[in-house]
């Protein structure tokens, strides 16, 4: 009987479950192992803990293993698994200033304080297939390790530098637009409450954080190719450890540990309303968990766009682009087609009929083409 | 040997933390205050996709109780994937008993239906909902359709209502019929099909919304006006099965679902698959009772 055949639903499930597990495993080859993610799929794993919004390479790892490789769905994972921890507390503002840098460069000036530091990044980098790859084996690895670690002199190494920022160059030559007092400054916690619109920014640089890097990108991208008209410099991007620190309940800060966050200050011009006010710069900033540059800079060309509401480009809606670059939520209703929806269509296909009936019973009546809609 | 416990988790009774199903509740309360009212809440992400019933589902693991009976449908059937698998869920993190029967349960969750059978005082019945607000096809932005419920500005969707009539000589809603609420909020009833929306009105039952994707709950308290939008000339109908039966019982007077068998043939069942059990079984469920069914002729050929 069709689609009613759903009945025997558990029976079906199961199956259905045995079989993806099979899907998994059918190779009969050796199971990954959770070092081997964490360690060789480190950019996956970043992803799934930024939008999965928990921070623990070994969790996303598990998540990865258990999801065939799916970001969405790992990160999905993640997020289900988050909602059983208790929020018990909020850190203090995280200080990139103490960022142990990893990678540091900036677009916008040739020289800057500390210097260009390329770090790990695959910019520069020619896409070639390296079919060596499909040969590697553990020694390979083992040599490779030893002799990149050979090639550094311990002794020669400088000792931990913080470095200043580059915005903090343009703050102290007034270049910096100052901070509008008007701004709604209340911190919301996006996980504890329904976003609300016109949101904080507080809100929005959380969605973000959490956003599906593909829709940041795509939205990102529209400004600058031609939907808007924001197109940034990099002021700075940073990729680092930071360390986190807590208030214990005696008032004492704590440091509990570090996190990796890849930091972005995208520097746009502003637009002057006034005749007697001075041009200067604003910062679009983006911060999210491990290294992954297009989000942040993506992250950063929002924020700004989206300080400067405009109903004709997508990218300056707060809610067209908070709403839909959520990548767990767009995913979940995306897929919600696949569930049956018959009685909706019966109640649709009972007006539609009705109304064919009338205008043929009724030819008097102007009849407009079907389908133009 | 001592046991690697890291990566045990014990989950807590109805799976979410006690602080949140308590904020959830909070807001149902909000939301049975002032009846149609969405009221904004956390809607922490379950490990059930967006879209799939997360909504319903933080209601019912807010309220759930270890002494309650259960029952979850799914376009009207207790059998369906996707009601199967929400009611293993729940099943697992609350151990509460579930069941078939609309008349045992003390919590009914639904997507797209609301039971033939008449529901009772002792019983909430919850809905998973899609999209809470009815405005959303007559205005994108979350941000005026609240200012828009704030002022009672329905302007826009009487419009809307009065084009559609205009172009096809009919409103052409079909299910989630929008309806007004104690005679102040137009509400989403969800996607349940014309047929339902009468049984919203003055109900015996607790009626409780969750749209999770959209972080929306809101209410029908029991013994509430609702009523669905309509003109003074123009007026709201539910589905007309024009005298077709149930192949299975020759049963009339339910909302029916249209199947065609492997010959092409076209056949009509009752879509409740509780309450045609209950027919097929002669145990005369108690339909609810509304204008629009009563209307219907009782043909006993």
């Amino acid at each position: 009987m069709g689609y009613v055949a759903v009945k025997g639903g558990s029976d079906a499930i199961h199956n259905s479950l045995e079989l993806v597990e099979f899907y998994r495993l059918k190779d009969a080859v050796q199971p990954l192992e959770i070092e081997q993610i964490k360690g060789q799929l480190r950019l996956a794993v970043d992803k799934v803990m930024g939008e999965g919004g928990l921070y623990s390479q070994e969790y996303a790892a598990i998540a990865l293993k258990q999801a065939e490789g799916e970001v969405f769905e790992a990160a999905f994972i993640i997020r289900a698994f988050r909602t059983t921890l208790q929020r018990r507390f909020y850190s203090e503002t995280l200080n990139t200033r103490e960022m142990f840098v990893k990678r540091k460069i900036s677009a916008s000036f040739r020289e800057i304080p500390g210097g260009q530091i390329l770090g790990p990044t695959r910019d520069y980098s020619q896409r070639i297939l390296d079919s060596s790859k499909a040969f590697e084996t553990i020694e390979d690895v083992k040599k490779f390790v030893e002799h990149f670690k050979l090639s550094v002199d311990e002794t020669q190494l400088q000792e931990i530098i913080q470095y200043g920022k580059v915005i903090d160059l343009l703050a102290n030559e007034g270049l910096l637009k100052p901070i509008n007092p008007k701004e709604d400054r209340k911190l919301v916690d996006i996980t504890r409450e329904a976003i609300k619109f016109p949101a904080p920014r507080s809100a929005r640089l959380q969605m973000l954080a959490r956003a599906e890097t593909g829709g940041l990108m795509a939205m990102g991208y529209s400004s600058m190719r031609g939907f808007g008209s924001v197109h940034p410099t990099v002021g700075e991007l940073r990729y680092g450890q930071v360390p986190v620190k807590l208030k214990d309940p005696s008032g004492r800060i704590r440091y509990i540990g570090k996190i990796e966050v890849t930091e972005a200050e995208m520097i746009a011009s502003t637009s002057v309303s006034k005749k007697t006010e001075l041009p200067s710069y604003t910062v679009g900033y983006g911060l999210c968990f491990g290294q992954n540059d297009t989000k942040v800079i993506c992250m950063g060309i929002l924020d700004t766009t989206m300080r400067s509401p405009d109903a004709s480009m997508p990218a300056n809606d707060q809610e067209f682009v908070l709403y839909h670059t959520e990548g767990i939520e767009s995913m979940g209703f995306t897929n919600h087609l696949k569930l049956p929806h018959y009685v909706t269509f019966q109640s649709g296909l009972k007006n539609i009929r009705e109304a064919i009936e009338r205008k043929t019973a009724n030819p008097s009546q102007p009849q407009p083409e079907p389908s133009k809609a | 040997m001592v046991e690697n416990k890291k990566y045990v988790n014990k989950y807590n009774f109805a799976f979410i933390d006690e602080a949140t199903k308590k904020e959830i509740r909070r807001k149902l309360l909000k939301a049975i205050a002032i009846p149609g009212y969405q009221v904004p809440y956390s809607s922490p992400e379950m490990p059930i996709a967006r879209g799939w019933g997360t909504g319903g589902l933080h209601v019912t693991l807010a309220i759930i109780g270890a002494d309650d009976i259960f029952k979850i449908i799914d376009q009207g059937s207790d059998a369906s994937v996707n009601a199967c698998n929400l009611r293993n869920f729940v099943h697992d993190m609350t151990g509460v008993k579930t069941t078939f029967d609309t008349a045992e349960a003390t919590i009914i969750q639904t997507r797209h239906r609301i039971t033939e059978e008449e529901l009772q005082a002792n019983q909430i019945f919850v809905y998973q909902v899609p999209q809470p607000e009815p405005l959303r096809g007559v205005e994108r932005y979350e941000n005026k359709t609240r200012q828009m419920h704030g002022e009672a500005d329905y302007a826009k969707m009487w419009v809307s209502l009065y084009e559609q009539f205009i172009t096809h000589g009919d409103i052409m809603l079909g299910a989630g019929y929008p309806v007004k609420v104690n005679d102040r909020y137009i509400m989403a009833p969800s996607p349940i099909p014309r047929w339902d929306v009468p049984n919203l009105n003055h109900s015996k039952a607790i009626h409780l919304f969750g749209a999770g994707r959209e972080k929306r709950l809101y209410a029908v308290p029991p013994h509430t006006k609702v009523e669905a939008l309509e003109f003074e000339d123009v007026k709201f109908h539910i589905e007309n099965f024009n005298g077709t039966k149930c192949v299975k019982t020759g049963y009339h007077k339910a909302f029916l679902d249209e199947l065609y068998f492997d010959d092409g043939s076209k056949h009509f069942l009752i879509n409740d698959s509780n309450f045609l059990d209950k027919l097929i079984e002669n145990l005369q469920p108690v339909q609810h009772s509304n204008p629009y069914l009563n209307q219907i002729e009782d043909e006993k050929n």
